[in-house]
């Protein structure tokens, strides 16, 4: 950055501005990817539509401290007599803050005998993570859980080992 | 040279619901890492997961980057006959790697 | 007149504080194990979802894999490593007759596919190193640590435990300050643990791999910004060495899963 004296300080030129500006876009280009996901409301209707979201039903088991981003186990289990004219078809997980919502979508059906998973998953960040689950009458349940993340996940400095 | 762990019940009796765990070994590479010189690691992960009985597709899973590295899911399904329970992982590429197990079912 | 009370207190006190500064008392000496969360110990306990699992089944086939001139395998002169390998993780580092010094048990097992098979030599971290380098400690799970008693260890071991209490790196804190001084305190999030080599290689959530005792030593020294010593460096055989002896009565927990 070139040295200015004060007498010529408040004389912005034009090329100041412009690299200012690139700065200022530069600084921002990081975290951009993040704002361009569709928002967590927008990912849980894109599964659902316009069908009705009930909250209740479904017992989400998630760490509400995780030790590590990397592999944070989740269990979801979905009350449902799962017989054939009533039963669990998908169970999505998503999240608010991840570069993606999309954590998985599982199949399930009567077959199944419980509407019951578990994986382990990967958080960016603390957020809020969602267990939703559509039903074969077509209606959905949906169960949020607040998550504090001490270490991040997605993001890795290589460099270090 | 597939790394699988899979857990099925060696017996069952007809009717019981039981729970079956699956593991693979892969990086699930997110694609949004970045290794040395700020080179992007290209994403690599297994997308899909389908165990099937005796043939019949009884769950499957759509997997994206935010599962975490050697994948772990465990569902139930219902124990109906003795057979093989076969999983499928296949991954962006579209490779598939493949387990099976049996079961004996009374 | 008899001294004080609190003169007594502040003696005791002070004789206290030099003992905590040294070694754990065996009364006292936890597994990182113990101060997991329960999410994680339950992915250690079943074999079913430990990711370490996936590695020790992969060091099975490599151990029965015929390989090099004469077409031997591990198996070729050690048979069955469920019972000829029990045990040995637990008093590993042992003393070699070739180098005259201390050989960790992934050491050993790279000597033993480069002269007694003879095949292509294994690289440090690499898989399949790591495969069978977790097999065989797996066969010694459950059992006490019980380092070996050979008087020749003793100078290495000293060099390991002065590794241990020296003060490292640009921030120049050492091993001790924070393993013996500050176990159970939070560094960040994590809770600091006594940092007792009992399940190595292991699966490391922040790697999400599996990973080696040097590799964990590695980190630490990037840490606390010193220089790290080369992968093989006999510094780090010294350093387990004491690490193992430091831990003596601790159960061999190969393949552990830590955060």
């Amino acid at each position: 950055m070139k040295r200015r004296d004060p007498a010529t300080f408040h004389r912005l030129n034009r090329r100041d501005l412009l690299l200012a500006g690139a700065a200022g876009v530069f600084v921002f280009a990081v975290p951009v990817r993040a704002l361009t996901r569709p928002s967590l409301a927008a990912a849980i209707l894109a599964f659902t539509g316009d069908a009705p979201v009930k909250e209740s039903g479904v017992h989400f088991e998630i760490a509400p401290l995780v030790e590590n981003g990397n592999a944070v186990p989740v269990k979801i289990d979905v009350d449902s007599p799962m017989t054939a004219d009533n039963h669990v078809r998908r169970i999505a997980l998503l999240t608010e803050k991840n570069p993606q919502a999309d954590v998985a979508i599982f199949h399930l059906g009567a077959r199944a005998g419980r509407a019951q998973v578990a994986t382990r998953i990967r958080l960016a960040t603390s957020q809020v993570v969602v267990a939703l689950a559509e039903l074969s009458d077509g209606s959905y349940v949906i169960s949020r859980a607040n998550v504090v993340v001490t270490i991040a996940a997605c993001i890795e400095d290589l460099s270090d080992e | 040279m597939t790394r699988a762990l899979v857990n099925v019940p060696k017996t069952a009796t007809r009717g019981e619901i039981i729970e079956i765990r699956a593991m693979i070994a892969h990086p699930m590479e997110t694609g949004y890492r970045e290794g040395v010189n700020g080179a992007r690691i290209p994403r690599n992960i297994i997308k899909r997961f389908v165990c099937k009985y005796e043939g019949e597709e009884i769950f499957s899973a759509d997997l994206f980057p935010a599962i975490a590295a050697n994948p772990f899911i465990s569902f139930t399904t219902t124990a109906t006959v003795s057979g093989t329970i076969t999983f499928e992982w296949t991954d962006d590429q579209g490779e598939m790697q493949t387990a099976s197990a049996t079961i004996t079912v009374t | 007149m008899p001294a004080p009370a609190w003169l007594a207190f502040a003696v005791l006190a002070m004789f206290a504080s030099a003992e905590s500064a040294g070694e754990i008392p065996f009364k006292d000496r936890r597994s990182g194990f113990d101060l997991m969360s329960p999410q994680t110990q339950a992915m250690q306990a079943d074999d079913a979802s430990n990711p370490g699992m996936l590695w020790v089944i992969d060091g099975e086939r490599l151990w029965q894999e015929s390989l090099g001139k004469a077409g031997k395998s591990c198996a070729s002169c050690h048979g069955d490593a469920v019972n000829s390998m029990r045990g040995v993780a637990a008093r590993y580092p042992a003393y070699d007759e070739r180098s005259k010094r201390p050989i960790d048990l992934s050491g050993r097992i790279i000597n033993c596919r480069q002269k007694q098979q003879p095949a292509p030599p294994l690289a440090r971290e690499s898989d399949e190193l790591l495969a069978l380098t977790a097999y065989v400690a797996h066969q010694s799970r459950g059992m006490p640590i019980t380092p070996a008693t050979d008087p020749r260890l003793e100078p290495f071991r000293d060099k390991g435990r002065g590794w241990f209490e020296r003060r490292l790196g640009q921030l120049q804190i050492s091993c001790a300050s924070c393993h013996d001084d500050r176990w159970g305190a939070r560094l960040g999030g994590s809770i600091i643990p006594q940092a007792h080599p009992t399940g190595y290689p292991l699966y490391r959530l922040e790697w999400q791999t599996l990973g080696s005792l040097q590799r964990r030593l590695r980190g630490c020294l990037v840490g606390v910004r010193a220089e790290p010593f080369a992968y093989g460096a006999p510094e780090y055989v010294d350093i387990e060495l004491f690490l193992m002896s430091r831990a003596a009565g601790l159960n061999v927990d190969t393949p552990a899963v830590r955060p």
